[in-house]
This record gives C-alpha cells, sequence and structure tokens, in this order.
C-alpha cells in the first residue's frame, strides 16, 4: 500500500534534487531545468494531497488539482520568460555561466 | 482739534521722502526743500506753543481689546510744547547754518534728506504720547544720528563711530524695551495719561517699581550717553559740525533727560532709582569734565562739555526735580548748538582742523566766531548774567539742599568746567597763531554766522525768568541758595584764573595726565572686554558647532549610514547562487519560527 508519506519522500527528493541544481549547477538553463523540478516536486505532493483528502461524497478535493493547473500554467509563463532573458542575455554576454553574471554587486 | 501738530511732524518727513525719491541730484533744491520744512514746522511750533488747551485728532494704531492698546496721539502739554519751539526752533538755525557748512559737499542731499528724517523723529519723542510710538521714534533718531555721524562713511573714523553710536545707544535700548514691557505688564497701559493714576497698583512692590525705574533709565543713559554708556559721543563728533551742534549737543542727547521727565511718575516712586540716576548723573558730570582737560580736539572738548552737563541734567532728575532739569536742558541747547556752530565756523575756515595747538589768536581774524563763541562759552562755565548760572545753579542749589557728596561733585564739575572751556578759548582764540592756515583765514558767510548770533542772544537771554518763565515752570528759588551762587562763582573764578595763568601764551600743552588724555581708558577697557566675551563666546559657539552639530548629528546621522552600508555592503557579493542559498535560509528559518515556535 502506497501512503501518503512515500508520495512526500519523492516529492522531496525531487525538490531537494531540484533546489541542489539550482544551488550547484553553473549552467543557466540547467538552473532553469531545475527550477522547474521544483516546481513539479511541489505540484506532486499537491496531487498526492488531493488523493489522500477525500471528501465525506467519496471524491478527492480538487482544490489541490486547480492549484497545480495554475502552477503548470505560470511554469509555463516563467520557462518562456526565462528563457527570452536567458537568450538576450547571451547574446550580451556570449556566456550562460552563473560564475559570469556578477555584476550586481557594489 | 487743531492738525497744527501733525503738519509740525510731518513736514520734516514729507521733505525727507521727496528729497530721497525726487531731488537727490539736485543738491541746491534739495537743501532748500529741507530748511523750508523744518522753518514750517518751526512756525506750526510757535503756532501750536500760544494757544493753550490745544489738543490733536488721534487715531488708533494697534488694538487688541483689553490688552494692548496704541493710539497715535500726541501728548500737548507745556513740557512738550517747550521742547517742539525749542527742538525746532534751534533745529531751524542749524538747517540755516548748514547751508554754510555744507555748501560744497558731495552728499548735500542725503545729509538735508537725513537731517529732516531726524527733525521728524525728534518731533515725534516730543510729541508722542504713549511708549510705543516714544520708542520707535527713539530708534529713528538712533537710525538718523548713525547715517549722519557716518556722514563722510568713506572716512575709516567716521564710519566706526557711526557703528560704535549705534551700537552703544542700543544696549540702553534693549533694557528701555524691557522697562517698557514691565510698565505695561504691570499696568496693562503702554499710554502714559493711563499709566500714571495706575501707578499705585505698584505701591506694595518696590523692588518691582525699582527695577522698572532703572530700566527704563537704561534708554536715557545710552541715548544721553551716560556714564557707562558714554563711550560713543565724542566719537560721535566724526560727523560734520552742524550734525554734532543738532543732534548730539542740543537735541537727540537731551531726548533721554526729556523722556526721563516724560516718565518722572514712574521713576520718582522709588527713591533707590533716583539715588543711583542722581549719582549716575554726578558721575559722568565729573569723568567727562575730567576728560575734557587734557582733549586737544576742538570738537571734542565740546562733546566731553556736553556730557558732563547732561550729566548735571540727569543728576537734577535724579533729585526729584523736573523743573531743574528741563531748565537747564533749554538753557544747555542754546549755549551748547552756539559753541558747537561757532566751533565749526572755525573748523571749516581752517579747512577742517580740529586741533586746537595748531589754532590761536583767532580772536583778530574772526571776530563774530570770536564773540558769539566767547557768549556761549561764559554761559556754559556760569558766568553771571548769562544763561547757563542760572539753569547750573538751579541744579547745584537743589544738590546743596538734598544731597551734599552730590552737590561737592557737582561744585568741583563747575570748577573743572571753568578751567576747560577757559583752556580752550585761551588756546584757540588768544595768543600767537601757531599755523599758516589761522594767518591766511577769514571770517564765515552770514548764512553761518547769523544762526550764530541769533543763538548767541538765545545764551545770553536765556537763562533770565522773564523769558524762560514763558517756555518752563522755574525751579523755585530757596533761601540756602544765596549760598551757593557764591560758592559756584568762586569755582568759577578759580578755574578760570588757573586756566589763564597756565595756559597764557603757551605753544604746546604744559601738563600731561596720562590717563586723563586716554579718557580713564574706558575705549580700551571696552574693546578688552569685548574682545574677552567675544572670544569666550565665540569658542564656546565654536566648540559646539564643530563638535556637536558637525560632529554629532550632522557627522553621526551620516557616519551611521556609511556605517551600515558598508556592513550591508559585505553581503552584496554578486554570486546569485549565494544569494539564493541565502534566500533558502531565511525561508528554512522563517518555516522554522512560523511553525515550531
Amino acid at each position: 500500500m502506497i501512503t501518503l508519506g512515500d508520495y512526500l519522500i519523492v516529492s522531496g527528493t525531487l525538490f531537494a534534487i531540484g533546489f541542489a541544481g539550482v544551488m550547484l549547477r553553473r549552467n543557466l538553463i540547467i538552473v532553469l531545468m531545475s527550477l522547474e523540478l521544483m516546481l513539479n516536486a511541489a505540484n506532486l505532493s499537491l496531487v498526492a494531497f488531493s488523493r489522500f483528502r477525500v471528501q465525506p461524497d467519496g471524491l478527492p478535493d480538487y482544490n489541490a488539482q486547480v492549484f497545480v493547473f495554475f502552477i503548470i500554467t505560470v511554469a509555463a509563463a516563467e520557462v518562456a520568460v526565462g528563457l527570452a532573458i536567458l537568450v538576450a542575455l547571451f547574446r550580451a554576454r556570449q556566456t550562460t555561466d552563473v560564475k559570469d553574471i556578477s555584476s550586481l554587486k557594489f | 482739534m487743531s492738525m497744527l501738530p501733525w503738519y509740525a511732524l510731518l513736514l520734516p518727513l514729507g521733505s525727507a521722502v521727496v528729497i530721497t525719491l525726487f531731488t537727490l541730484r539736485r543738491k541746491a533744491l534739495s537743501s532748500f526743500i529741507s530748511v523750508a520744512a523744518v522753518l514750517g514746522s518751526f512756525i506750526c511750533s510757535c503756532l501750536i506753543f500760544i494757544q493753550s488747551g490745544i489738543s490733536a485728532p488721534a487715531s488708533t494704531w494697534i488694538e487688541i481689546n483689553g490688552v494692548f492698546n496704541v493710539p497715535l496721539g500726541f501728548v500737548l502739554d507745556n513740557l512738550s510744547k517747550t521742547m517742539l519751539v525749542l527742538v525746532s526752533g534751534v533745529g531751524s538755525l542749524i538747517h540755516i547754518y548748514s547751508l554754510g557748512y555744507m555748501r560744497v559737499d558731495e552728499g548735500k542731499s542725503r545729509y538735508f534728506a537725513a537731517l529732516s528724517l531726524f527733525m521728524f523723529a525728534m518731533l515725534g519723542i516730543v510729541l508722542a504720547n504713549n511708549f510705543v510710538m516714544l520708542f520707535i521714534f527713539w530708534e529713528l533718531v538712533g537710525f538718523t544720528s548713525y547715517v549722519l555721524i557716518g556722514h563722510w562713511f568713506y572716512r575709516d573714523p567716521a564710519a566706526a563711530a557711526a557703528k560704535k553710536a549705534f551700537i552703544t545707544t542700543r544696549i540702553g535700548d534693549f533694557g528701555f524695551t524691557v522697562g517698557i514691557l514691565m510698565v505695561w505688564m504691570a499696568t496693562g497701559s503702554v499710554v502714559f495719561a493711563e499709566i500714571a493714576p495706575r501707578m499705585s497698583i505698584l505701591a506694595g512692590h518696590p523692588v518691582f517699581l525699582t527695577t522698572t525705574a532703572l530700566l527704563l533709565f537704561c534708554g536715557a543713559v545710552g541715548k544721553s550717553a551716560q556714564f557707562p554708556l558714554h563711550v560713543w559721543l565724542p566719537d560721535a563728533m566724526e560727523g560734520p559740525t552742524p550734525v554734532s551742534a543738532l543732534i548730539h549737543a542740543a537735541t537727540m542727547v537731551a531726548a533721554g533727560v526729556y523722556m526721563l521727565v516724560r516718565v518722572a511718575f514712574v521713576i520718582q516712586t522709588s527713591q533707590t532709582a533716583l539715588l543711583v540716576i542722581a549719582w549716575i548723573g554726578t558721575i559722568t558730570a565729573v569723568l567727562a569734565a575730567l576728560i575734557a582737560t587734557q582733549q586737544n580736539d576742538i570738537k571734542r572738548i565740546l562733546a566731553y562739555s556736553t556730557l558732563s552737563q547732561l550729566g548735571y541734567m540727569v543728576m537734577a532728575v535724579g533729585l526729584a526735580s523736573n523743573d531743574a532739569a528741563m531748565f537747564h536742558l533749554f538753557t544747555h541747547a542754546f549755549f551748547k548748538a552756539l559753541l558747537f556752530l561757532a566751533a565749526g565756523s572755525v573748523i571749516v575756515m581752517l579747512h577742517h582742523e580740529q586741533d586746537i595747538w595748531k589754532m590761536g589768536g583767532l580772536s583778530r581774524r574772526l571776530p563774530i566766531t570770536f564773540f558769539t563763541f566767547f557768549v556761549g562759552a561764559l554761559a556754559l562755565i556760569g558766568c553771571p548774567p548769562f544763561s547757563g548760572f542760572f539753569s547750573k545753579d538751579a541744579i547745584l542749589a537743589l544738590a546743596y539742599e538734598r544731597n551734599m557728596p552730590i552737590f561737592a561733585v557737582g561744585l568741583f564739575t563747575a570748577f573743572l568746567t571753568a578751567f576747560y572751556v577757559v583752556r580752550l578759548l585761551v588756546i584757540v582764540f588768544f595768543g600767537k597763531p601757531r599755523s599758516d592756515m589761522v594767518r591766511e583765514s577769514s571770517e564765515s558767510p552770514l548764512v553761518m554766522t547769523g544762526p550764530l548770533i541769533v543763538l548767541a542772544v538765545l545764551a545770553t537771554l536765556g537763562g533770565f525768568a522773564f523769558f524762560a518763565r514763558n517756555f518752563l515752570a522755574l525751579p523755585i528759588e530757596k533761601e540756602v541758595a544765596v549760598f551757593v551762587p557764591a560758592l559756584a562763582i568762586v569755582a568759577l573764578i578759580v578755574g578760570s584764573g588757573l586756566a589763564i595763568a597756565l595756559y597764557r601764551n603757551r605753544m604746546s600743552e604744559p601738563l600731561d595726565v596720562e590717563f586723563l588724555r586716554h579718557k580713564f581708558y574706558f575705549d580700551e577697557f571696552y574693546s578688552w572686554l569685548i574682545n574677552w566675551t567675544q572670544e569666550l563666546l565665540a569658542r564656546i559657539s565654536a566648540f559646539f558647532d564643530r563638535w556637536i552639530v558637525d560632529a554629532g548629528a550632522v557627522g553621526g546621522i551620516s557616519g551611521g549610514t556609511w556605517g551600515i552600508g558598508a556592513l550591508l555592503r559585505l553581503v552584496q557579493v554578486g554570486n546569485l547562487q549565494a544569494y539564493l542559498f541565502l534566500f533558502g535560509l531565511g525561508i528554512v528559518a522563517l518555516i522554522y519560527f512560523a511553525v515550531f515556535r
């Protein structure tokens, strides 16, 4: 029997992998991908919550699933914008390495 | 109801305005406008004088019901009528004399405008029926005095003297302001006629009364140049001589005495204040007379004699006799104006030479000037039957009756007066000429000698009862007074005899008293005192500014901002992932605190 806890462990592992990717990887595209991974980890746990929170009429709680749709939509938009920025950045700097993008300091 | 007092007051103001606005470039026209205005003012004054029970329309200037009311009104009693005629009369003569004296001056228009403005202010002081008006005109005479002393402002001593006069009198005026406020606080009114009946409220507060009286007296100390604020008057002689005659001898400096007489109902309620006033007057009289014996500038000698005579007047006020003070003010205005104008005639004929040791033998060269100066000098030293004899005698008799030490000092001053005036006469007008200028000099034009002759007549007549009674309430003669004139005449003869013996046929000063020549080192002492206090104040304020304001407030804020900014800068490394790490840490901390605490 797969419990809620198992789903949350998978979700948490995915989130940790995503966070580590954001923190540690130098390539901005990989960073962006890791961000998506973190978002989807959150989606997974939301869907799991929906599944395991059964209403009195026997149906799952759809609120969480609506939330997930929102996240997917926003994530799509975010990726579009993020990639556009990335392209612009690459044109300006000829690099996608985070280490080289450190001009936002004193 | 009569508009005459308004005409008398406003004519000179009109003249000052017209000259300043329209005729500054036309010097002759300016001077005639000014002379015409003052003559018109004089005629109005005479008309006011001969009408009894005259009153002028008054209006309200400031009105805060029940708290503070300032009317624009005139007081027209015998005192102010006499002063009105005196001020405008002497003023007219001096305006006419100025036509001659200032004939070739660059700033003639400016001079006459200021003179007109002075006449306006002085008549305002005489006519004002409340403290606020009095004070405003009081300051206005101070200002015109400043302008006129500094008439030749391109000469450094004149500019410095003007500043000195203004600042020194301001010190006294500060006390005067406080005194006025105290009177207003106690009685709720600034109008003389309303204050007088309310003085009884204060009968139970002697300390308050004494303080008020002495603060009001401060104004007179400044304006009438009494010890210890007397230092400005001798320096004020840097101005043109008619100004010295009009402002610094006959009228403005007497305004202090007039003010004291006007507010006598306040001053005479406090015996302590009266005593202080009497002694200040006495000290001024003797101090100035002592200094005058060693001066070499003809105008300065006269300035010190003015101080000394003002001391007599203040002494009389302090001895609670307004009549004696006003009598001396009245005669003094004539003979001192006369002396100054005659001295001016000498100075201008010697091409602005003022050192008496470069004169000599002028009695043959300038006969009219000499004769009129001689009359003025006799009046000043109190030689009978000239006017000064009567008025000074009245004060001495008063002192003899009320306060023996003051009488003794007053008599000594009379001796000194005779000494230094005769010294001046002997050196300037007798003996051999001491410079080429004297040998080439000749008599002044009629426009200058005319006023001299009129004033000489007035200085002779001024003291006789039949003449003076028309203008003043004469002090009542007592029996003891028989003895006093005799003593005064002895002092006069001894003083003059000594001076003649010492100074006859001398070419230079036989006596040399260092501390008298240096005027008791008052100027040195004051400049030391001012330097010292100013230095201290400057150091304290510099410390405050540098350390509290600059370093503390301004520097503290900017330094604090800088410091915090520098700390925060350490965090701004520009590494995206480091930010993210901190951001993650923050979220973890937030969750920790939100959930587990």
